[in-house]
């Protein structure tokens, strides 16, 4: 790994993304924009600030894993990645470079997001928000890592967006935000248990609930994910192909 | 000094259903421009890609600047343009080059003498997106000329350019040659084969000839790379069925 090109293929992803603000701004407004619907739905209150929470680990996930996965996949078609290979680039040069600048990316989104709950929409935690923040910053990795990853499986743009529904949103349904995990049916918390979207979402309740809150572990197991995720997507970028 | 730029054995690649390049071999002198000539499906980008070390090979051996094609060592001295420009279209002229200055290790110098040099100077903050199919080639072909690659592989790098920027171009090879880099340039415009010191004829990922212009011509009575091409083919193909 040569930090040199980390560095620069980070900047290079951010100066891409400058070059399209619809894309900045629907990435940093519309969580707002979403939590505040909820809040209304809901009238503000218990309800919302159960749910609040989750969503903040959701929608970082879910955007970076689309930002991401679509970016690569524009990568290897385009015969950049190609290219890149072909230079002094290594792997993990490109991977890390992709999650540095799109960990910012979520890093801000991450910021306005939680300020909107707590600041405007009274966001009612037990745990400090800076937690919050954080766990939201590794979901966007795990999205990042995701992302890179499924984006080997897809050979067009509309395939890796139904990766989307495919994988996404089943993790959505079992971690805990519409039933709590431990009153699914077995087979399914069992599922549950192995999805990393689980702890995410485990971590940002327990900041919810706790005034000291314990997040650590989920933080590992959402981490070991990313990481392996990486590893994997690693594998897939290969220099010769047939 | 090496014998060879790039010396290749009993080369074979096969893509899918069909065998690229069967028990190739070919040798390339340092500071030369060699063109590789042949019409489309004969095996010239195979043979490029197999060269820079992007390329699944079956078999032989395919040795570059005195080590195995691919080998980490070469990657900053073999510079390699692609048929399809592998570039960002959602970046401008400079930024583009100069994020492929940083991965190479260039001096940012390069970056406008290399805008330069293609004559893209007038373009150099214009989106490559926005630009035209020949301005797009010639941004991905000044991405081969920053720093200082020893070898450089360019795949119809003069297609669907003015008659007056590809004089231009080839003066710029011929220029890059004498100042000691070895050029490997494909074509299948004929009429381009004067301006290389040797050529190389492919069909069918068969080597058909290696020989210079005046060479070719003696050889086959031809008035020009044309003709010699086709009475080339004509003789090859009467030898099949005796």
């Amino acid at each position: 790994m040569t930090p040199r090109i980390t560095l620069a293929t980070a900047a290079r992803v951010l100066t891409q993304l400058r070059h399209d603000p619809r894309t900045i701004a629907l990435m940093l407004v519309v969580p707002s924009l979403l939590l505040s619907l909820l809040w209304w739905i809901y009238d503000g209150g218990a309800t919302f600030d159960r749910i609040g929470p989750a969503l903040l680990a959701i929608f970082p996930f879910l955007v970076m894993f689309l930002v991401t996965s679509i970016a690569t996949l524009r990568e290897r078609t385009s015969g950049t990645l190609e290219r890149l290979l072909s230079m002094p680039t290594g792997k993990f040069d490109f991977l890390a470079g992709y999650a540095l600048a799109f960990g910012l990316v979520a890093l801000v989104q991450a910021l306005i997001t939680a300020s909107v709950a707590i600041g405007l929409l009274d966001l009612d935690t037990a745990g400090p928000a800076w937690l919050l923040i954080a766990v939201a910053v590794f979901d966007a990795l795990l999205g990042v890592a995701l992302g890179l990853f499924v984006s080997a499986f897809a050979s067009t743009e509309f395939q890796v967006v139904q990766f989307m529904p495919a994988l996404i949103l089943p993790q959505f349904l079992l971690c805990g935000l519409l039933v709590p995990r431990d009153e699914l049916p077995d087979v399914l918390g069992a599922i549950s248990d192995v999805l990393p979207l689980s702890y995410a979402v485990d971590a940002m309740s327990e900041v919810q609930t706790s005034a000291d809150p314990q997040v650590w572990g989920q933080i590992g197991v959402v981490l070991g994910f990313s990481v392996v995720l990486l590893a994997l997507g690693a594998a897939t970028l290969r220099r010769r192909t047939p | 000094m090496m014998n060879s730029a790039v010396l290749i054995r009993g080369l074979r690649v096969v893509r899918g259903p069909i065998t690229a390049l069967d028990d190739f071999d070919l040798d390339v002198r340092p500071g030369s421009v060699t063109g590789l000539l042949g019409p489309s499906g004969s095996g010239k980008s195979t043979l490029m890609r197999a060269i820079v070390g992007v390329q699944q090979v079956a078999g032989g051996t395919v040795e570059v600047l005195g080590h195995p094609a691919g080998a980490k060592v070469l990657r900053d001295r073999v510079a390699y343009v692609t048929q399809a420009p592998s570039v960002y279209a959602d970046l401008t002229v400079r930024q583009n080059l100069r994020y492929y200055a940083r991965v190479l290790g260039a001096p940012a110098s390069d970056v406008d003498r290399a805008i330069e040099q293609v004559d893209l100077g007038t373009h150099a903050d214009h989106l490559v997106g926005r630009l035209s199919g020949g301005q797009e080639s010639r941004v991905s072909l000044a991405t081969a000329l920053l720093g200082s690659p020893e070898l450089l592989v360019l795949d119809e790098p003069t297609v669907g350019l003015d008659p007056v920027l590809r004089v231009q171009l080839w003066e710029l090879f011929n220029r890059l040659a004498a100042d000691g880099a070895t050029l490997l340039v494909s074509s299948h415009v004929m009429d381009e084969a004067e301006r290389c010191e040797r050529l190389v004829l492919l069909r069918d990922g068969r080597l058909l000839a290696d020989d210079t212009l005046p060479g070719l011509l003696a050889r086959t009575g031809a008035a020009d790379a044309e003709d010699a091409f086709l009475e080339l083919v004509e003789k090859a193909e009467q030898e099949v069925a005796s």
